[in-house]
């Protein structure tokens, strides 16, 4: 169909979708040029909530760009956090106690997993189903309080400090989770018959913007977007980091490429961060979980390092350079959403408008962690 | 880990165009990924960025990062490329240095298309200018903006 | 004047007023209903702040509507803008004049009632896409052509579904299709396998012709509020944005009333006892459940796969319908 819609270029009209637009889930904008309802070129227009993190963490201590992590990407807002202080830990060469390391993972899979029904829910309302969304809710609405509990705060949380986590987990903490992981378990059929086999789901979702492992290489796109194009990418399993190689779980792969694929790894991973927590819980050491003489001034010396992360959408990744004062001296973010949104312009070309809008929601976009 | 192509077997071509040092050596070295995130790091000239790029292509590796350092004291930019291969997790990053009072190098977004973006955001950052790049316009920045906000010297 | 026509138009402005009343009524109440239905099927409680139980949240809709200022952008048609809703609004409150509510329930019994019906429906459609184009605004212009293609898509299996019904019936008179319906529920249309084996699924396919048709979810194009913002009502505000919805509400009442009276005997009681208007009522706000219901379990469905739904499956199917009447009339 497209070539038809190039045939018809001369007809072609200038639809802005965003800044403000019920799809977008934030501040982004896409100029999509139609020819009817055929994409003729759809192009992101981005940096509307562009805060210029980078530069805040050269201008400030490296202790106080903490709170900042937690703002890129807030709906998984851990992993952030896991990805800076990875880096700055690599940077000073901060040895972090095992119970932090676990507490770390089990906080963030139920991040996780709070992302990723977060997700559940808004990709059926920009497909138009709304009711979902609702019972997503009721279950993140569970790790929220956990987390809660641990962390202070349910979204921008600040939780890990270099050499471990600001504050230890209780005995209420672990019989929450604990009790999570079998209550969620027990919804998973109920997701499986309400969306996963509601019919006119399907309908919008298989074999609809369909993304080759090549495109993804080639843009960048990491996390359940090339891995619901049959590569298996996961930082967790192939870069590991903290307590991950202790860890039996599987890394979900599905070769469709199609927006089911990205739904069914996205739930797939539901079930194995389950998995990692129910195991984390089991293993988890006693001990400290903070470094013993980390420095309240913390200067790393000289040094060029980078930490990634598999945060909910991707590969989050860290590059921090010090000159060996309290400042970094560059602090590179790299956002897995700005990676995954710059394959859209390719391959929402020659699609209609509702199945780009699918598209687009299947890539699980945080608009503040692309504009930073 | 087993990959098509691990990096020991990229080495070499690397080494054919990495810049020398001084004792004209070839500025390259095989890291420990746990301790420094990468596995081979290795500073190019600023021409043949778009060379390293096609090698890593040809390797199936993946873009993950491109991104810029400003390095007042030696008047110079550096530009950092970070790839992966998505099938062993083994990376490579690569650097490229331009005069800082007219920092200019060839795009690589004809060979990786996810470097539009990263070019683009990097030239906002830092005045750093892609030859070749289809259309270096602001992207984070306001569309008017004529700033650099991560050089060094800037004051806003 | 003689005394007479007074009395007819006295009656005639009664009956009006009833109508209008009957349809605000339904509209209003019609949202609270759904509220509440959503809140239950999405572990919610819905209103629950005006009034006991909410019961007053539509009062307070309503006066909060109509408190708003009515914006005409620049560029809008004004005349067609300012037309769209009311032209929308009132073919579905005429469509109510006919229906036999009970025996004696009924506005005017027309012997092509069944006709007029449809013919009202059209120019809801017509008024739908003229807001839209008048709203000069890309979003309504796509959500008006989407409109179109879709209620003449709709439109076909409907009236075909409605025809093979009439040739059973051999009346366009909606009282007596009731009337010829008396009895247990063996005698509804929808079990009369006697005259046409296929009418379960006849009946399947004017409930879901009946949701395309009123533009309810999971046919809902001219809102289709994830992509088109809000469809045709884009531009609208304040009770011009109010009138699109007591008007699809109202569609789904009159839709859900010609259920009643098509396929499930209308006043009739299902086991032949004290049949009369309770058991119209009861039927026809089964069905608005029914309508809800399917709203708030199914994402919406892609354009394409609406008209395919249509063409590839329900006309085929309608027309196979209407064939197979004709031969069991021919018959038997």
């Amino acid at each position: 169909m497209s070539s038809d819609a190039q045939a018809l270029h001369h007809e072609s009209f200038v639809l802005n979708v965003g800044p403000q637009h019920p799809a977008t889930h934030g501040v982004l904008r896409i100029k999509l040029t139609m020819d009817g309802e055929y994409i003729v070129d759809a192009e992101p227009v981005i940096g509307y909530g562009h805060r210029m993190h980078e530069k805040m963490g050269e201008n400030r201590s490296y202790a106080k760009f903490l709170p900042n992590t937690g703002r890129l990407d807030y709906v998984a807002a851990l992993f952030n956090g896991h990805g800076y202080v990875g880096a700055v830990e690599r940077l000073a060469g901060l040895v972090v106690p095992e119970r932090a390391e676990y507490i770390r993972v089990i906080t963030c899979e139920l991040n996780r997993i709070a992302s990723h029904l977060l997700w559940v829910g808004a990709f059926l309302v920009d497909l138009g189903g709304f009711t979902p969304l609702l019972y997503c809710f009721d279950d993140r609405e569970h790790i929220l309080d956990l987390l809660e509990s641990v962390t202070g705060s349910r979204l921008t949380f600040c939780y890990f400090r270099f050499g471990g986590v600001c504050n230890d987990v209780d005995d209420n903490f672990i019989a929450g989770a604990r009790a999570f992981v079998t209550s969620m378990r027990s919804r998973m059929p109920l997701y499986d018959a309400f969306v996963s086999k509601n019919i006119i789901f399907r309908k919008r979702c298989e074999g609809i913007g369909i993304l080759s492992a090549a495109e993804c290489r080639k843009y960048g796109a990491s996390g359940p977007v090339i891995r619901g194009s049959g590569v298996a990418y996961d930082v967790r399993k192939l870069e590991p980091y903290s307590v991950y190689p202790q860890l039996d779980f599987d890394v979900p792969v599905y070769t469709e490429g199609d927006c089911m694929a990205r739904y069914r790894v996205r739930i797939a991973e539901i079930v194995e961060s389950l998995r990692i927590v129910e195991q984390a819980l089991d293993k988890l050491p006693a001990g400290p979980v903070m470094a013993d003489k980390v420095p309240r001034a913390l200067k790393p010396p000289k040094g060029d390092c980078y930490f990634n992360v598999e945060s909910a959408r991707g590969s989050f990744g860290v590059r921090a350079i010090s000159d060996g004062s309290e400042n970094a001296y560059r602090l590179k973010l790299r956002s897995p959403c700005f990676s995954n949104l710059s394959l859209f312009q390719e391959c929402a070309r020659g699609m209609l408008l509702t199945d780009a809008l699918a598209l687009l929601g299947s890539l699980d976009l945080v608009i503040p962690d692309i504009d930073r | 880990m087993e990959s098509a192509m691990p990096v020991k077997d990229l080495k070499a071509s690397f080494e054919a165009i990495a810049q020398r040092n001084a004792a004209g050596q070839p500025l390259l070295a095989e890291t420990d990924h746990g301790a420094k995130g990468t596995n081979l790091d290795l500073t190019v000239p600023a021409e043949r960025v778009g060379d390293a790029a096609r090698i890593l292509d040809r390797a199936e590796y993946m873009i993950e990062a491109i991104t810029g350092v400003d390095w007042l004291a030696d008047k110079q930019m550096e530009i950092v490329y970070d790839f992966v291969d998505p099938v062993s997790g083994e990376r490579v990053t690569f650097r490229a240095r331009a005069p800082r009072d007219k920092p200019e190098l060839p795009s690589i977004s004809a060979v990786f298309p996810g470097a539009n973006w990263h070019e683009r955001e990097t030239h906002d950052f830092f005045g750093i200018v892609f030859a070749g790049h289809p259309g270096l316009i602001p992207l984070l920045l306001p569309e008017d903006a004529t700033f650099h906000p991560l050089r060094k010297d800037f004051a806003p | 004047m003689t005394e007479g026509m007074l009395m007819n138009l006295v009656r005639l402005l009664l009956y009006l007023v009833g109508m209008i009343g009957f349809a605000a009524f339904n509209a209003a109440y019609l949202t609270l209903l759904e509220r509440k239905q959503a809140s239950w099927m999405q572990l919610r409680r819905g209103p629950t702040e005006v009034g006991p139980w909410g019961l007053l949240q539509p009062v307070a809709d309503g006066v909060k509507l109509m408190s708003k200022q009515l914006l005409l952008p620049r560029d809008v048609d004004v005349p067609l803008f300012l037309l769209g809703p009311i032209m929308v609004v009132v073919p579905p409150i005429l469509c109510l004049v006919t229906i036999p509510f009970s025996e004696t329930v009924v506005a005017r019994n027309y012997n092509l009632g069944l006709l007029m019906i449809f013919a009202f429906g059209a120019v809801s459609t017509f008024a739908l896409m003229l807001a839209g184009l008048a709203s000069a605004n890309k979003f309504s212009s796509i959500a008006a052509a989407r409109i179109v293609a879709q209620n003449i898509a709709y439109e076909i299996p409907l009236l075909v579904i409605v025809l093979s019904l009439v040739m059973t019936t051999h009346t366009f008179n909606l009282h007596t299709i009731v009337a010829q319906q008396a009895g247990g529920f063996w005698h509804w249309n929808l079990l009369k396998l006697g005259a046409n084996p296929l009418m379960p699924v006849a009946f399947l396919i004017y409930f879901i012709c009946l949701l395309a048709e009123s533009n309810r979810a999971p046919f809902d194009m001219v809102e289709a509020e994830s992509e088109l913002v809000a469809g045709v009502f884009t531009e609208y505000s304040g009770m011009g944005f109010g009138l699109f919805f007591i008007a699809e509400y109202v569609n789904i009442v009159v839709g859900c009333c010609l259920a009643t009276i098509l396929f499930l005997g209308g006043w009739h009681c299902p086991f032949g006892l004290l049949p009369g208007l309770h058991w119209f009522l009861i039927k026809m706000y089964a069905l608005c459940v029914m309508v809800v219901w399917v709203r708030w379990s199914f994402p919406r469905t892609q354009f394409y796969g609406l008209l395919n739904l249509s063409w590839k499956y329900l006309i085929p199917l309608a027309l196979a319908n209407l064939l197979l009447t004709a031969v069991m009339l021919k018959l038997f």
